[in-house]
């Protein structure tokens, strides 16, 4: 990349947040419940990855970093964000969207505590999913991605979620881009997941699902220890 | 270019995130047209043109449609010329955004959840979280102002504006509530600055009597306590 910068990322494999950005010094967090002192010294509001640490100054949330790694190496290698304002407008609008709306809305449908907040989650999912179809047809205008004829800021936003994505149906039994429903988005992840800078860095849906698995085990566990000591 | 652009304003008086985007359209010196809309019956052209979120503001440029008040105040900023909103250095850029980002996400949230609380032991909660996240916010104002007035340095910029939108309704909230979310004993910093951006010919321009707040959150509260009975 530019030659001279000191890039280091704080990552952790299954993070969504940190697939997308990926290269560089990478420094595997040991896991969400061990985190390290250069985590909690650099993200102290959050505490969460993924964290750029660029010559030695952190920038935290991944939106923010995409940006700044735009922003800073413009004019080294392709740009994340359109050069228009308007369809810059509209790809930060699209990316806010994925992560305010989208993104709770199928954590409610994984993390859901009754059968009916989980039903209520996997609906909201599908017609969340359901809009970025519309998205993707609008904006895309037939081109292969959000970005036009190469990835760009919104593909790489909703590309991070590839793992969870494919791992989702053997979890929840859902397929958030449903090919029938979704037909658009469901070829998008194809066409994304066999990019050359995404496909060796998107982990493999049977480490995904061990994770997720894991974290369901933990949660019930939580949930049964605060339970028992009401 | 100031006055010549066809620029559009779908809002409300009392919004918050619409009052960020007239500071931001009024430091750059344009001209717009403003339509007040009437949320409890929303216009066609607001759900045409924000569909998906069906929210105020929404700028309309030359007949196009941008929503959400921190992507129109970055367009806004990217397109006009004139006074910068957001710093020029992408490190301080990122800065910005990062804290625009926790206030939007972990403050915005909170204060409102107050608002809407159905509970006093839910209003409690709420009222535990804004606080929590306001002093957050004052470490960030001493980090992000560098002994500078306000958060953008000399003038006010991007996160000034973000902040400073909510606080005739932090002014609302401790009119009805006795809750001082910002004080002088526990967030000294952000008290001096409210007073600095509360006097600021910008704030002035387009920020509303606390009072206007009151009486929203009045019609809002009715409003629920109707759908509550017509539930049941």
């Amino acid at each position: 990349m530019a030659g001279g910068d000191d890039l280091k990322l704080l990552g952790l494999w299954s993070s969504p947040f940190v697939l997308r950005l990926r290269a560089y010094e990478y420094i595997e967090e040991e896991a969400l419940t061990n985190k390290g002192e250069l985590l909690l010294k650099y993200n102290p509001v959050h505490k969460k990855v993924p964290v750029l640490i660029h010559n030695g100054k952190p920038i935290c949330e991944s939106r923010v970093i995409l940006q700044y790694i735009d922003e800073a190496f413009a004019g080294t290698g392709p740009s994340l964000l359109p050069a228009d304002p308007y369809e810059r407008a509209i790809a930060r609008f699209w990316a806010a969207y994925i992560d305010d709306t989208m993104l709770p809305v199928w954590n409610k449908s994984s993390t859901g505590k009754t059968e009916e907040e989980i039903a209520e989650g996997k609906k909201q999912s599908l017609a969340t999913a359901e809009v970025l179809e519309g998205a993707l047809r609008d904006c895309g205008k037939g081109k292969p991605f959000f970005g036009g004829d190469s990835a760009g800021y919104v593909d790489v936003e909703l590309g991070g979620l590839l793992g969870w994505v494919r791992a989702s149906d053997e979890l929840h039994g859902v397929k958030p881009f449903d090919p029938e429903r979704t037909p658009l988005l469901a070829a998008w992840s194809e066409r994304f997941g066999a990019l050359e800078a995404v496909e060796p860095v998107v982990p493999e849906v049977s480490r995904v699902v061990e994770f997720g698995k894991t974290m369901w085990k933990a949660r019930l566990a939580a949930a049964a220890a605060a339970g028992a000591s009401n | 270019m100031a006055g010549k652009e066809d620029l559009k304003l779908l809002g409300l008086l009392v919004s918050p995130f619409v009052i960020r985007v007239r500071m931001a359209l009024s430091m750059k010196g344009l001209n717009y047209e403003y339509v007040e809309e009437d949320l409890f019956n929303k216009s066609e052209l607001l759900l045409k043109l924000n569909p998906v979120h069906k929210k105020v503001p929404v700028l309309i440029h030359n007949g196009k449609p941008i929503c959400e008040s921190l992507v129109i105040l970055q367009y806004v900023d990217e397109l006009f010329t004139g006074r910068a909103i957001l710093p020029t250095d992408p490190y301080e850029r990122a800065t910005a955004r990062f804290w625009a980002a926790y206030i939007e996400d972990k403050l915005c949230p909170a204060w409102i959840g107050i608002l809407k609380a159905k509970a006093e032991e839910e209003r409690a909660e709420k009222v535990k979280e804004t606080l929590a996240a306001i002093e957050h916010v004052e470490v960030a104002f001493a980090k992000c102002s560098n002994g500078n007035v306000f958060f953008g340095g000399d003038s006010i910029g991007y996160l000034d504006i973000v902040l400073g939108s909510f606080l005739f309704w932090f002014e609302a909230l401790r009119r009805m509530y006795g809750l001082e979310i910002i004080n002088t004993s526990k967030t000294p910093l952000l008290a001096a600055w409210a007073e600095r951006f509360g006097g600021s010919v910008e704030a002035k321009e387009v920020v509303p009597e606390a009072d206007k707040a009151v009486q929203y959150a009045n019609k809002l509260h009715a409003a629920a306590a109707v759908k509550l009975v017509s539930s049941e």
